[in-house]
């Protein structure tokens, strides 16, 4: 135990001194360990923070919805099949609507595109959602100001809509919106009332640019092809998501008219399967990160070996010396591996600060929620160390070998 | 006296390419405690490889090596390691100091692969350095020293973990003949001690402060016999110091 410990401080010794003698060196040979270190502790921040973005995206839907839809989501489906389903119709909302016990507020949802006018102002391409009264309720979206459409509006399919609130800053930029008549393709709607704002899903499609209609008048004037819904179920409670699930599903099978033997003809969804499409993408991406990554490790790692080996063969006259005055093989041996780790985590650990300083100027430029885990600054600090001990291992086993004549006589 | 060293029939065999080189052929050599030997001969007739098949840097080819009473021929390099860290004081020709680290530290560094605590090093070195009268030189480097002082910090760390012998290979070979003296005066001392020494040279009167001359030609004792005219020195002043 205390020959390790003395051995080991003057391993420590050592190494300091052998890199204070070759500065430009260390610092060149550390370098690719830096730069190693910096993409290892950048993609671990990106991959982190894609999570956390994305979890605060299905916190704006809500965890608790369930979509009950002809096309199930995520791929590996038999397009045919599903094509061919029956579609979900205002009916089968209706009918769970009646009959879930387990759901606080069900809502029937369609959608299409179209420009939006007011005056002279356009916006285009604006997501046109047909819906019910209860929307606000299922969805979780807020009113900033006015209301959102009544029972009596949604049922009687009057030409009203509520605005959202990207729509509604880019056609009344200096009025109150509310009361005033945009036109929603070529039919005329009032304005009732305007959506907070609730950001987009993953930084890709705005949530804000949306008008909702009266799911009654929608059928009437932008309903194109076959005219299937969509309907969004909210469970009483998130503890009782599966518990719905297994009731709609129930309720559905019956009112489709579905045999025990036969298969659901329906989807209902969640956001768990976005989670897991956006897990296998995850995978994807850190994989080929890992990919990057592990690459440039390699490649200072064998920037650490070519150095331990000229650093070996400069000081075989001193491994001699210390063999001869009774270095065993195994003191050589970790005096050099000592040298190549040391070499490595300070590469390791200017990396790391490099990395965590982007990792934040990431955040300050493209606002997206950077987190630097303690788990990925550990796991860069031990990729450096493992790699000083990878690469430094051969040319300190070699050291460790020499005969000390041999190595004494070695000029 | 108790026999120290005991070789027999020692030989070693180089196999360079085509040819063998023997360097050593059949040597015997019995040493005691506290003998002063100088081993003489010339160039290519085996000293240095006798030296280092004494010291246990080397093993032989054939034939019997013990020291103390234990047989060292068949030793791995772990058990050879620790017999030379314990029992042989090396000193080169060359010095072999290690130049980014002070004679304090240089001196230590048997202890340190011994395991010796770092208190107890500290004190064991200083008191070896102070052997060789170097106390007030204890942070200098290397290159901060004179040829001769140079030598004095090697043998320092040869003396520093009280081994049962002194090898030393041509000591004085790269120092003037004023400084070899010097140094020839410390061994001396160091002999009257109670240490055991054996040392190589190529010079009549480097080997005349030895007590036996062992003359050594083409790998085999040539001639053994005590030095009749042993050269008696007045000792320096700055080894006395
Ligand atoms: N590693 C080696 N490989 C091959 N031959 C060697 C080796 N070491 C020594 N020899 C040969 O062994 C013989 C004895 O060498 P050694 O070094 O012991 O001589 P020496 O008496 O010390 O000579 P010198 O007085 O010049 O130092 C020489 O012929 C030398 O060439
Ligand atoms: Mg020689």
């Amino acid at each position: 135990m205390r020959y390790y410990f003395s051995e080991f401080k003057e391993g420590m010794l050592i190494a300091f001194q052998a890199i204070r003698a070759n500065k430009m060196r260390s610092v060149l040979t550390t370098l690719g360990i830096v730069i190693g270190i910096v993409s290892v502790t950048l993609m671990g921040t990106a991959i982190e923070g894609l999570d956390r973005a994305f979890n605060k995206s299905i916190a704006a839907i809500g965890a608790d919805v369930l979509y009950v839809q002809k096309w199930p989501w995520g791929g590996g489906h038999d397009w045919w099949t599903i094509r061919n389903r029956k579609d979900i119709r205002i009916q089968h909302a209706k009918v769970i609507e009646r009959q879930a016990t387990l759901a606080k507020s069900v809502s029937p949802v369609t959608a299409t595109r179209r420009n939006v006018k007011y005056e002279r102002k356009v916006v285009e391409s604006v997501v046109i959602m047909g819906t019910d009264a209860d929307f606000t309720e299922t969805s979780g979206a807020t009113i900033a100001f006015g209301r959102f459409l009544t029972p009596a509006e949604a049922d009687g399919g009057r030409p009203v809509c509520a605005l959202g609130s990207e729509v509604a800053v880019n056609l009344f930029p200096n009025e109150n919106p509310i009361g005033k008549v945009v036109k929603v393709g070529n039919y005329a709607y009032r304005v009732v009332g305007v959506f907070d704002k609730q950001g987009s899903f993953l930084g890709m499609e705005s949530l804000d640019n949306r008008v909702y209609v009266p799911i009654n008048r929608f059928f009437k004037e932008f309903m194109s092809g076959r005219g299937g819904i969509s309907v969004f179920v909210k469970a009483a409670s998130l503890q009782q998501v599966d518990d719905a699930k297994e009731e709609v599903r129930g309720i559905l099978r019956k009112a489709r008219g579905l045999k025990p033997k036969q298969q659901d003809d329906f989807a209902i969804n969640q956001q768990e399967i976005i989670i897991q499409t956006f897990n296998t993408i995850g995978v994807v991406i850190a994989g080929v990160g890992l990919f990057i990554t592990g690459l440039s490790l390699f490649v200072g790692g064998i920037g650490i070996m070519n150095i331990m080996l000229v650093s070996v063969s400069e000081r075989t006259k001193e491994i001699g010396l210390r063999k001869a005055i009774g270095a065993t093989s195994r003191a050589v041996l970790l005096q050099f591996l000592i040298e190549a780790v040391i070499v490595s985590v300070v590469g390791g650990v200017i990396g790391i600060l490099i990395g965590a300083g982007s990792s934040l100027l990431l955040s300050k430029i493209s606002g997206w929620a950077v987190y630097i885990s303690p788990f990925s600054v550990a796991l860069a600090f031990g990729f450096s160390a493992g790699v000083g001990i990878v690469f430094g291992f051969w040319p300190a086993k070699k050291a460790s070998l020499l005969s000390p004549i041999e190595a004494l006589r070695y000029e | 006296m108790s026999t120290m060293i005991k070789l027999d029939s020692i030989s070693k065999t180089y196999h360079m390419g085509e040819e063998d080189v023997h360097a050593l052929q059949g040597l015997h050599l019995e040493l005691q405690r506290n003998q002063y030997v100088a081993i003489m001969g010339p160039s290519g007739s085996g000293k240095s490889t006798l030296m280092n098949i004494i010291g246990c840097l080397d093993t032989p080819t054939s034939g019997l090596y013990e020291l103390n009473g234990i047989n060292v021929s068949e030793m791995n390099d772990n058990q050879l390691a620790k017999i030379r860290n314990k029992e042989i004081g090396f000193v080169f020709q060359t010095f072999n100091l290690l130049a980014r680290s002070d004679v304090l530290h240089n001196v230590e560094l048997p202890l340190i692969y011994g395991g010796v605590a770092s208190a107890e090093r500290k004190r064991l070195a200083r008191e070896s350095i102070e052997r060789v009268g170097l106390t007030d030189r204890a942070h200098h480097k290397p290159n901060e020293l004179s040829g001769g002082q140079r030598q004095r910090v090697a043998i320092a760390r040869a003396l520093v973990t009280h081994p049962s012998i002194l090898l030393a290979d041509e000591p004085t070979g790269n120092l003037d003949s004023k400084t070899g003296e010097e140094i020839m005066g410390l061994f001396d001392i160091l002999h009257r001690e109670g240490n055991t020494i054996i040392l190589v040279t190529h010079e009549e009167d480097i080997a005349a402060h030895a007590h036996r001359i062992v003359r050594i030609r083409d790998g085999k004792v040539e001639r053994d016999e005590p030095n009749k005219k042993r050269k008696v020195v007045t000792i320096p002043s700055t080894v006395m110091a």
